[in-house]
């Protein structure tokens, strides 16, 4: 009984040795020397594969900045200048500082300002709702509500507004990845930098009809009369198609555009009250006076 | 005997003919009218009048651009008001041309008389240079160049005519009327198509819900040689081209390939007309039958439109809009879209206007896929619905191209008999286009 324990436990050993020595030898002949900084790089990335780089992954772009061996072009929205300050020194080069990017929408029709004409029943889906109809509320070129954008958000950083039925971007999550960008059929959301103290104008339209059209359908639509442009002592402003578009890295945010928009259609985010200086403007008005 | 049909899946919708009792007759006539640009499959025609210009009815008015576009012509006499964009049927302003209507005054060269002209006098080329000229496209709704379709490509043949008198879509009329009033014509037209083709033989397909219409063609028979007239079982979808070729043929046209494969070509009724009108009398395509119906209308009417009339004055035709009234479509309600506003103008392709109730047009609620496959019974293309509308919402493009998306002729026959209510036809379409654009891009 025993000497057969003995046998099977001694066999399998014998086995166990071989097996390791063969195995040694093929892990030798076999070895696929892999760049140890790759992972290094991968594991301070984020690891939300949101391709927010453009590249297939965290694992993907991790290896390419080390392929490439430099950080040109290569940029991850999610972590930022600081995660490239951290990446720099492993493959000993310095990281690009690039201003901090935020999806903003460029468009306010909201039930408010522009009232529903027709109601659409059907599948949710903005990209088949693009093909079948204008949008409900006539504007061929404005949200149409049915949250592409929110599904394609791998942050939470987006949701709708069933109060205004469009959709809202969470400033603190939203990490410029740009996936809601290209989910939007209509190319309403842009991104553009995050501006000095969080602060930026943009004009939160996207229609190219002429203006009378244009304003039928949406209260708070650019209707391209120009009073922006002419405003703008800095070039930051240009009209193509009947729709204003604010040149970020023109623009001082001096918010002269917001006051002389017949429509509101420009929008200023994270500015402190406007009061005190309409306040202002008026005193100076009456000392003119 | 056994009435012919096509085998494969097919539904049987509510008939509603409510309309079929009733002659067409002419519209009166717009203050203004509106023709858009683009009122057929392809290039948008491009303006060759100008503001202000007179306009004679019949008159040339867009030029069609590209091999696949077609002419476009002035419906009315009168003043071109403008030429900018409005709103057409699909839901987006797109370019058309304004104009205010003064008296009738029809081009010289159109004969007006209702004298029928049987002898066809021209040869092949000059009549599909007089189609082009008339600028005909498909009048089913299909709305492809009549042109385009009748040059048969390098290396095929073609052997039949089949002519679609079927109107399968539940509420429409207006081919039936058409054959009963306009027998003689549709014939000749016929003729004249089978003589551009230089084909002997030629098939007219009516449904079987028609017999006053199958026992006239089949009377007028006799004076046309070559024309068979084919009565076929009721089923939706037969209209569509490969179903009636399958009908009547039983030949099958491969998947992903036109129907000159099997050496047919299939033209609708009205385009068959529109052909005699061209060819025969001089007279290019400026006005079509419209069925006006819905079930709370008050007078469902056939009705002999001039293209660009607004949708609202041939509602107020047929007894104005009913105020139970929910949807307005423009076709037929299986395969036809909901009009986003009653102002968009009459396009060629427009055969029907359905106005429906609350009740009729609200949409079921939806349930769980409960894999009953009664979508993959119903469907004519053999497809399996359920499966292609999972992968369009899961977003597996490249799988729903192997499950032959493309093949979809969008009838409508699975979301109609999902007892779930599933919108199996809305994501099988997201599919289809997005399949169309990965297809497009490898292309290039």
């Amino acid at each position: 009984m025993s000497t057969t324990l003995i046998f099977v436990v001694a066999t399998l050993s014998i086995l166990g040795v071989i097996s390791a020595v063969i195995l040694f030898f093929i892990a030798q002949k076999f070895k696929v020397i892999e760049d140890p900084r790759i992972d290094m790089i991968s594991e301070i990335l984020p690891a939300a594969n949101c391709g927010g780089c453009g590249y297939a992954g965290c694992r993907n772009f991790a290896e390419s900045i080390v392929k490439n061996e430099s950080l040109d072009n290569m940029f991850c929205p999610v972590g930022g200048n600081d995660l490239l300050k951290l990446i720099g020194p492993i493959i000993g080069k310095d990281a690009v500082e690039k201003d901090p990017m935020i999806a903003v929408l460029r468009c306010n029709g909201t039930l408010v300002h522009a009232p529903i004409k027709t109601s659409y029943e059907g599948i949710s889906s903005c990209f088949f709702m693009h093909s079948l109809h204008s949008g409900d509320n006539g504007c061929p070129h404005g949200c149409l509500g049915g949250g592409d954008c929110v599904l394609v958000c791998t942050f939470g950083a987006m949701f709708m507004d069933p109060e205004t039925g469009l959709p809202v971007i969470v400033q603190d999550k939203c990490v410029a990845c740009g996936a809601c960008v290209k989910a939007c059929p209509r190319k309403i959301i842009e991104l553009r930098p995050k501006g000095k103290k969080d602060r930026r104008i943009f004009v939160s339209c996207v229609n190219k009809e002429k203006g009378a059209i244009a304003k039928k359908n949406c209260e708070v639509a650019c209707i391209g009369c120009g009073k922006c442009v002419k405003e703008c002592k800095f070039e930051a402003i240009s009209m193509e198609n009947n729709l204003a578009y604010i040149h970020a890295e023109k623009c001082t945010l001096c918010r002269k555009c917001v006051a002389v928009c017949p429509t509101n259609a420009i929008w200023e985010v994270n500015f402190p009250e406007r009061k005190k200086q309409s306040n202002d403007a008026e005193t100076n008005e009456v000392s003119g006076q | 005997m056994l009435l012919k049909t096509f085998t494969l899946g097919g539904i049987h919708p509510e008939e509603n003919k409510i309309s079929s009792g009733s002659p067409i007759r002419p519209a009166s006539l717009p203050g203004t009218v509106t023709v858009p640009l683009a009122q057929h499959i392809g290039t948008p025609a491009e303006p060759v009048v100008a503001k202000g210009d007179k306009v004679k009815v019949g008159q040339l008015i867009g030029k069609g651009q590209a091999f696949i576009s077609a002419n476009v012509h002035s419906p009315v006499s009168g003043t071109i008001l403008k030429i900018d964009d409005f709103m057409d049927s699909s839901g987006y302003r797109k370019r058309a041309v304004q104009i205010t209507t003064e008296g009738d005054e029809w081009l010289e060269t159109i004969d007006r008389s209702e004298a029928l002209r049987e002898d066809i006098t021209l040869t092949r080329e000059e009549i599909v240079a007089r189609i082009k000229e008339a600028g005909i496209v498909g009048m089913g709704g299909a709305t492809f160049p009549t042109h385009v379709k009748m040059i048969v490509p390098e290396g095929k043949k073609a052997e039949c005519l089949i002519i679609n008198g079927v109107e399968c879509e539940p509420f429409l009329t207006s081919d039936h009327r058409l054959m009963l009033e306009k027998g003689a014509e549709v014939m000749v037209g016929t003729r004249i198509l089978m003589t551009a083709l230089g084909v002997n033989q030629g098939y007219i397909g009516i449904e079987n819900n028609k017999p006053d219409a199958i026992s006239l063609m089949q009377g007028l028979c006799n004076r046309f040689p070559g024309i068979e007239i084919v009565p076929l079982k009721v089923k939706y979808p037969q209209g569509g081209e490969k179903q009636l070729i399958k009908a009547i043929l039983n030949r099958e046209v491969p998947s992903g390939k036109l129907p000159i494969e099997t050496g047919c070509v299939v033209q609708n009724v009205g385009t068959a007309v529109a052909v005699y009108d061209a060819v025969q009398k001089n007279k290019p395509l400026i006005e079509r039958v419209v069925t006006v119906t819905g079930k709370s209308l008050k007078s469902p009417c056939n009705l002999l439109v001039r293209i660009g009339t607004p949708v609202s004055l041939l509602l107020e035709e047929a007894g104005g809009l009913p105020e139970d009234a929910c949807k307005i479509i423009n076709g037929g309600p299986m395969m036809g879209k909901a009009l986003g506003s009653a102002d968009i103008p009459v396009i060629k392709g427009m055969s029907g206007l359905v106005v429906m109730d609350v009740r009729d047009a609200k949409r079921p609620r939806v349930y769980h896929c409960i894999r009953c496959a009664r979508c993959t019974v119903a469907c004519p293309m053999g497809l399996a619905p359920y499966l292609i509308a999972q992968m369009a919402e899961s977003h597996l493009e490249a799988h729903a191209e192997e499950e032959r998306v493309m093949d979809c002729i969008e009838c409508g026959s699975c979301s109609f008999t999902c007892p779930s209510g599933r919108p199996l036809l809305d994501n099988i379409r997201i599919a289809k286009s997005k399949v169309g654009q990965l297809m497009r891009t490898r292309a290039k």
